[in-house]
């Protein structure tokens, strides 16, 4: 796998992982351009699409789309299933998983996906060992800083 | 310290935190770059602090911003600050801005070298496993050259976490740095049999995506992944490996036989339709299939259905072509991405036959596709269909011709040059339609305007420079040249860009000479001079381009004919020399030709002609032609005259046809042209009426009318044949002449409308076929193609950098590998005899052994019904070690020179020989099986003189020919050099297959090397089990209820506990183990059925229970049934 793009409805990027170091300016253009196209595709259509010379894999769970690039020899419906694998790991880390959710905590989106999927292959097919990987790290980030960011209270500042 | 610690929680109160920052991008919606302006800006100042927590923070927040577009480069050295912090919350962060924001240009990266380190030897494996996570994204060939040993040591580390992902990132880095592949692949291999299933199916992931590129270097791994496909129930790995066997069959044959049974098991058994189609892809057998696929209502499946079947095509493109008719409907579908794969199969898919047939299709697509970008699409599709292979479909090259010019009136098309170059490829190239060709020109050029008229459609103009160019180079085939010479030199031509106005230029004058010769000859010189005052006072418009190459073309050309003009003037005849500047045909030259041309012998390209140069003076000079001379050029096939007859037949022919046609010019000339033929007239202004609306050309002829033509041609030609052949039939007996009418039409009847000739492209004489050109040189996989099974030599241990980092460690973990490596030997062979050998080794050293790989492979094929059931049997290996003296130590020696202090005993196999066999047993003869054995010669000494023997049973014997005794063994017919294999037959004649047998052969040879030749002897075991003569056949349920109630069956049953593999799985290896088939299945319990070659019939009933499976079968023969039901109780119990 190329890249992932997460994008909603509106065109605004959610989430996007290149998984071939491109520079930014490259990055950008074939964002707009690939947004461009699938979000022009209506929703009765297939999933896949050849775009320049890769395939593409896209999916939409409600307001929000899926966005895989493949090369011309990979499957498109286990990248399909891989989408789905990926939304289904989100709806169990957040429980019943919505944009906002990606908005608020894309970093906890990207740990889960870094988790699922590395340099573009597929590192656990287990959904238990990547959830308790996510869990494992989580705790030991509670550990290391036990203010987190959620918690954090406007009214009582400490004074030593 | 305390203090400004306390000062950095504090004001850490007042930062937005990124769910604050969302919060406000949100909330501002109207003025959001100022917004984010002003959020960066207090970024910029968290980052100055020194709290570390507030750094993070704001990386955080930057990774969004990143993410919404802003450039946030300049903050990379902060994101490095933030990677090294100590606590894993915030290197979390580091490592995941690093991630999305770094790549090779970054400059900065280089520091992160030690970092990462570091990290990757951290006792917490979250450190380490981020630090892999990062990695991953940013991996430079700097990176990857320094942190390589350290990932291959990761590799062996003790969590199954980091396992997995360091072996996942091994790809990145063998992409970055190649030289790493050989001294990390057998650490890889070994992963493939990792205890944890993940650090399993990541290492099949990296082996497969290295195999996928270069196949040909694992082939040695086939029968490693061969078990993996058989015992794994990974659908994700499957898939992996399921595609690396696509790659590497092609290159070793027999795989494909081997791996056809456990595929179609999977396609029978598989639920997940990814697999399915991964099968199918892989072994695209079942075109019937993907038609299901393609009629589905799913969009998707319809989809790959014709992506699989364009797979097939290639193939087998009869298969596929029966389903035109489906094909051609999936180019009304109103998604683009189907419409585009079903253009694709037509590609494939047209023959003489059908190709204009298609082509209509295509060409009415055009006409309604909306969006220029499908149509562009089509259009190049057209094109590519009816160029093929040497435009090898086309029939009729006046029908091509037509297509093409109706493929100008597309409007707003980019692909107008290529158009234009097939319409030259072709004028050239076809002789014979060179005279409609160039009327089609001519008309072209005429209404230019049309095409050339609109901004917009500028991409179609090209299609002028061709036009110009045909009709100016072969200027004697037109019958108007006047009416095109005056085309030419209207003044809308000087909007056309200036290459198109250039070719123009050049081929006035080629027309301006025909028409000069014409004049002359006819005596008319008036004419002439008109003519040439005509190009006189014409000619200045393009002296006056802007463009360099029309301007000094029209100023030169205008010279040469003023002073023509002056000639004629004269009274001299010019025509003849006029003429003369264009003599000489045009060959075309094939685009690699000059690549082609050798180096004569003798010449040293890179030495220097002359000394150096001492100043730039001499860089004038040029070295002499280095190419031959090319005398034989017009030496070149001729097509033999076509005779007169038949020309006038088709002139006859040609005349009908233009007479039926209302848009076709005739040679009288029309009111139009006179007007524009008046001199004097000219330079009245005509207004030219610019239409958007694509008009159709006058006189242009329609493609269609073609189609129909041919049509007549064909039946006409058929029912000629047909009354040759009922001639004949009734001369012979006239009875049967009814028949004819089944007759079909085969490719080969359509005989082409012209006999044209299609010239092939010149290359240079001594030119070496080769294809190397064709691949591409910037491939990144290309420097993965490294033979694997050398050995490692010295240069190529991983770098270990000593002086950089104080801390880094060397584990002996991280040497031994290597030491390993440099040992190992030339041959392939399994890992776990290595270490068997390397123990026993030790302790015998004047021990040879023989190690004896025994893949059974037992196959059953029944013929008559075409469906070829083969199954794998089982695999096994044996050691066999045989001590014997006298052995050829000295040929092990110099191997041994290599090797390290540790292993210095060792002592190597000298011939290993492996043995893989099938046995066949046929329907058509109940009491033979054919054993098909492969030899292979794993030594590297030549074997020869190969008998094999086996000790005959009463049940089974050896075929041996007339008058040879039990005693005597039958020679294998071939000699094997080494590293060679090849294949023999045995037959075996038996009486009973109701009980299984095995039998002791010996293979004796001649082992011929340097020193000399010894007899050597090899022995194996052949085992005939009661289910290799058992034939997978299908059974419906019905039949099969019959069968059961029939009751002339006899019945046994067992159990077998503790089975833990699932039902499906456990089905789909008694159905590739014991050759039967599903009939049904319901829930976990299934009937299967199998027959053996003497037609017993073989029931079963498989129930699974909690922790056990129980087995009912029912067989004719009760002892054959007890047999089969042991076997399987073998094969279950070893789940």
């Amino acid at each position: 796998m190329r890249f992932m793009l997460l994008f909603s409805r509106q065109g605004k990027l959610r989430l996007q992982k290149w998984y071939l170091a491109t520079a930014d300016k490259d990055k950008k253009k074939m964002v707009r351009e690939l947004m461009q196209v699938v979000l022009a595709r209506k929703p009765k259509m297939c999933s896949f699409l050849e775009w320049r010379d890769l395939k593409v894999v896209y999916k939409r769970y409600a307001s929000l789309y899926f966005c895989c690039a493949i090369e011309g020899q990979d499957n498109e419906l286990i990248t399909l299933e891989l989408i789905h694998r990926y939304v289904e790991l989100l709806d169990k880390y957040f429980g019943s998983v919505c944009e906002l959710d990606i908005i608020f905590n894309f970093e906890k989106a990207y740990f889960i996906l870094d988790e699922f999927v590395m340099g573009g292959e597929i590192q656990d097919t287990s959904k238990k060992s990547v959830l308790k990987a996510i869990e494992q790290a989580d705790l030991l980030q509670e550990v290391g800083t036990p203010q987190k960011s959620r918690g954090r209270n406007w009214g009582t500042p400490k004074i030593p | 310290m305390a203090l400004k610690m306390v000062k950095g929680s504090i004001d850490r109160m007042f930062d937005k935190n990124l769910q604050d920052l969302v919060r406000g991008i949100r909330n501002h919606k109207e003025d959001e770059a100022k917004y984010i302006s002003q959020c960066i800006d207090e970024i910029k100042q968290e980052l100055k602090q020194d709290n570390i927590a507030v750094k993070a923070n704001a990386v955080c927040k930057l990774t969004y911003l990143q993410m919404l577009g802003y450039d946030i480069s300049w903050a990379a050295f902060n994101i490095i600050e933030v990677m090294s912090a100590s606590k894993f919350t915030f290197k979390r962060i580091g490592y995941l801005a690093a991630s999305q924001c770094f790549h090779e240009g970054t400059d900065v990266i280089m520091l992160t070298t030690n970092q990462i380190r570091k990290d990757l030897s951290s006792p917490n494996q979250y450190d380490t496993g981020v630090a892999l996570t990062g990695l991953s994204c940013f991996v430079t060939p700097d990176l990857a050259r320094d942190l390589a040993n350290d990932i291959m040591t990761l590799m062996s580390h003790t969590k199954p976490y980091i396992r997995k992902k360091a072996v996942l990132i091994m790809y990145k880095v063998f992409l970055k740095y190649p030289e790493s592949l050989r001294p990390a692949f057998p650490r890889l291999k070994e992963k493939l049999e990792d205890p944890d299933p993940g650090v399993q199916s990541a290492a099949v992931n990296v082996i497969c995506e290295l195999a996928r590129r270069n196949p040909k270097n694992y082939l040695s791994l086939a029968p490693l992944f061969f078990k993996l496909m058989t015992s794994s129930t990974n659908n994700w790995v499957l898939i992996k490996i399921i595609k690396l066997f696509g790659a590497l069959t092609p290159l070793e044959p027999r795989l494909g036989k081997k791996l056809i049974e456990p595929l179609t098991n999977l396609i029978h058994s598989t639920s997940a339709m990814s697999l399915l189609y991964e099968c199918v892809n892989t072994v695209i057998l079942c075109v019937q299939k993907l038609r299901i696929l393609i009629e589905d209502s799913d969009q998707n499946l319809k989809y790959l259905g014709l992506l699989a079947m364009s797979k097939i095509l290639k193939t087998h493109p009869k298969s596929v072509q029966s389903h035109k008719d489906l094909i051609l409907q999936c180019l009304d579908d109103k998604d683009e991405s189907i419409r585009l794969r079903a253009l694709d199969l037509l590609y494939g898919m047209v023959s003489k036959k059908n190709l204009m047939e298609i082509v209509k299709k295509l060409m009415i697509h055009v006409d309604k596709a909306e969006g220029t970008t499908y149509r562009d699409e089509l259009l190049t599709k057209i094109i590519d269909i009816c160029s093929q292979s040497n435009y090898q479909y086309i029939t009729n090259f006046e029908w091509y011709i037509s297509i093409l010019v109706e493929l100008t009136r597309l409007e707003g098309t980019r692909h107008g040059h290529l158009i234009a170059a097939q319409m030259l490829d072709v004028a050239i190239r076809v002789k014979a339609i060179r005279k409609f060709a160039v009327s089609q020109m001519a008309m072209l050029l005429d209404n230019a305007h049309l095409i050339a008229s609109n901004t917009q459609r500028n991409g179609i103009c090209e299609v002028l420079y061709a036009a110009a160019w045909i009709c100016g180079e072969f200027s004697e085939h037109l019958e108007e040249a006047n009416q095109t010479l005056e085309a030419m030199l209207r003044p809308k031509v000087t909007t056309l860009p200036g290459h198109i106005q250039a070719v123009y230029v050049q081929n006035m004058v080629k027309l301006y000479a025909s028409i000069l010769q014409q004049k002359e000859q006819a005596g008319e010189k008036e004419a002439a001079q008109e003519i040439t005052q005509l190009m006189i006072e014409r000619l200045p418009q393009f002296v006056q381009s802007a463009d360099l190459e029309v301007q000094e073309r029209a100023s030169c050309i205008l010279q040469l004919i003023k002073y023509i003009q002056k000639l004629q003037a004269k009274e001299v005849p010019v025509a003849e020399e006029v003429i003369a500047l264009f003599a000489g045909e045009l060959n075309p030259v094939a685009p690699k030709a000059q690549k082609k041309v050798p180096v004569p012998e003798g010449l040293d390209l890179d030495a220097w002609i002359n000394e150096p140069p001492s100043d730039s003076e001499s860089e004038d000079e040029k070295p002499k032609t280095i190419f031959h001379e090319e005398e034989q050029r017009h030496s070149r096939h001729r097509q033999p005259e076509i005779d007169e007859e038949e020309l006038a037949r088709r002139r006859e022919a040609r005349k009908q046809e233009q007479a039926n046609n209302p848009f076709y010019i005739k040679s009288s000339p029309s009111p139009q042209k006179r007007y524009q033929d008046t001199p004097g007239v000219e330079h009245i202004p005509v207004v030219q009426i610019d239409l958007s609306v694509p008009l159709k050309v006058p006189g242009m002829p329609m493609s269609d009318q073609y189609v129909k033509l041919e049509e007549e041609r064909r039946h006409k030609q058929k029912l000629e044949k047909d009354k040759k052949k009922k001639k004949q039939k009734k001369e012979k007996r006239g009875k049967h002449h009814r028949h004819n009418s089944l007759h079909t039409e085969s490719e080969e009847d359509i005989a082409p409308a012209h006999h044209v000739d299609i010239i092939t492209e010149e290359m240079p004489e001594n030119a070496l076929p080769s294809d190397e050109d064709d691949k591409d040189p910037n491939d990144p996989y290309k420097a993965l193609d490294i033979d694997l099974d050398k050995p490692l030599a010295d240069s190529e241990k991983l770098p270990v950098q000593r002086h950089r980092n104080v801390e880094a460690l060397k584990s002996p973990d991280s040497e031994v590998p290597l030491v390993e490596k440099k040992s190992k030997k030339p041959k392939k062979k399994e890992k776990k005899h290595k270490d068997k050998e390397r123990e026993k080794g030790k302790k015998k050293e004047k021990e040879k052994k023989v190690v004896e790989e025994e893949e059974e492979e037992k196959k059953k094929s029944s013929k008559h019904k075409k469906k070829k059931h083969k199954k794998e049997k089982e695999e096994k290996s044996k050691d066999k070690k045989k001590s014997k003296k006298k052995t050829h130590h000295s040929e092990e020696e110099p191997l041994e020179s290599v090797q390290n202090g540790t292993l210095e005993d060792e002592p190597l196999p000298v011939s290993s020989c492996a043995q893989t066999y099938d046995i066949q047993g046929n329907l058509q003869n109940d009491s033979q099986v054919t054993v098909s054995v492969i030899f292979e010669n794993k030594s590297t000494s030549f074997l020869k003189s190969m008998e094999l023997n086996v000790l005959d049973s009463l049940n089974t014997k050896m075929l041996r020919p007339e008058g040879s005794s039990v005693h005597d063994g039958i020679p294998v017919p071939f000699q094997l050099p080494p590293g060679i294999s090849n294949e023999a037959q045995f037959v075996f004649t038996l009486q009973s297959i109701v009980m299984a047998q095995k039998l002791k052969g010996t293979l004796s040879f001649i082992v011929k090397n340097d020193e000399g030749s010894t007899h050597e002897k090899l022995d194996f075991k052949l085992h005939f089990s009661c289910a290799s003569y058992l034939i997978t056949t299908p059974c419906y349920s019905d039949a099969f209820a019959k069968l059961l109630e029939s009751g002339d069956l006899h019945m046994n049953s067992i159990k077998v506990d503790g089975i833990s593999i699932s039902f499906q799985h456990l089905l789909a290896k008694i159905c590739f183990h014991h050759h039967f088939s599903v009939v049904e299945r319901v829930d976990s319990c299934a009937s299967m059925y199998s027959r053996s070659i003497q037609g017993h019939h073989v029931c079963l009933l498989v129930k699974k229970g909690e922790n056990s499976v129980s087995i009912d079968g029912k067989c004719n023969d009760s002892t054959l049934l007890s047999n089969l039901l042991d076997e399987m109780k073998e094969t279950l119990s070893k789940c």
